[in-house]
């Protein structure tokens, strides 16, 4: 599916990235521990609630390109002009963590295990 | 090729900045994208490592044809007990590290899992050494 489709199935906002909302995504990840995102192989959409800088360089060192930020959270000028770097897409989803897994799960989002 | 980056302690605002022009560097070498992010997860571990548990310190890189050496030296507390330090989700992080995003107890396993050879040495009091190589090949 697109990321337009998950913007719209989420009701979501864009941050950065609106230009990209075409590019075709299959698998999602959620977690608030960059540790645990820092062991993936792939490179799915990355849900989570973590929303500091951190979070973008966490992408960047694992090549994530697109993240969706849960319960409305707003990325800081620094995280978006460190994303912009990379060329990533920011979604944030006014919902919390689990109601956006569910949405996404309904669309069709698939796990990575 | 030979580069140096200072860590600060509790500077997580820039804490992957080593890691991330190391990224640049290696992916300019036209190296195997693969291979890059091995390289830098594992160095960013070691950066967070540096600024959540310790002092901060310093990173030190030589890149070669074939391989990466790279050794991030803090001044800190050491660790104790390394083998337990080593184990999947042993973790001393505090509650300002655990809210970066950090202290899962993940970050040497990490490591472990995508260098081809890491040395840990640590002084309690002291300091901590890692040293970690990884081959392009
Ligand atoms: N440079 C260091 N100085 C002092 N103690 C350290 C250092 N690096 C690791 N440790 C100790 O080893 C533990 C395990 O480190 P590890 O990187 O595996 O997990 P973590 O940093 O706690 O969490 P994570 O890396 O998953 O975010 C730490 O919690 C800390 O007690
Ligand atoms: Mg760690």
């Amino acid at each position: 599916m697109t990321l337009q489709s998950i913007v719209d199935k989420l009701g979501a906002t864009v941050a950065l990235g609106a230009e990209r909302l075409d590019t075709e995504v299959e698998h999602a990840f959620a977690s608030d521990l960059m540790s645990d995102v820092l062991t993936l192989k792939d490179t799915p959409v990355l849900v989570t609630g973590l929303c500091n800088v951190q979070t973008i360089r966490t992408c960047d060192m694992a090549n994530l390109d697109v993240v969706v930020f849960v319960r409305n959270k707003r990325p800081t000028e620094d995280m978006i002009e460190l994303a912009e770097d990379n060329d990533m897409v920011l979604i944030c989803s006014q919902y919390s963590m689990f109601k956006t897994c569910g949405l996404l799960w309904e669309l069709g989002m698939k796990p990575l295990y | 090729m030979h580069q140096e980056y200072t860590v600060i302690e509790g500077d997580f605002v820039n804490a992957g900045k080593a890691s991330s022009s190391v990224k640049k560097t290696l992916k300019q070498l036209n190296v195997n994208p693969q291979v890059v992010k091995r390289v830098v997860v594992a160095l960013y571990e070691a950066e967070v490592n540096a600024i959540a548990h310790a002092y901060g310190g310093k990173v030190l890189v030589d890149i070669d044809a074939d391989k990466i050496k790279m050794v991030v030296a803090d001044k800190g507390p050491g660790i104790p007990d390394i083998a337990l330090a080593m184990q999947e989700g042993y973790s001393t992080a505090r509650p300002e590290v655990r809210d970066m995003g950090f202290g899962a107890g993940m970050g040497l396993p990490n490591m472990q899992k995508n260098v081809d050879k890491l040395n840990v040495t640590s002084e309690v009091g002291v300091g901590t050494t890692v040293e970690m190589e990884v081959n392009f090949g």
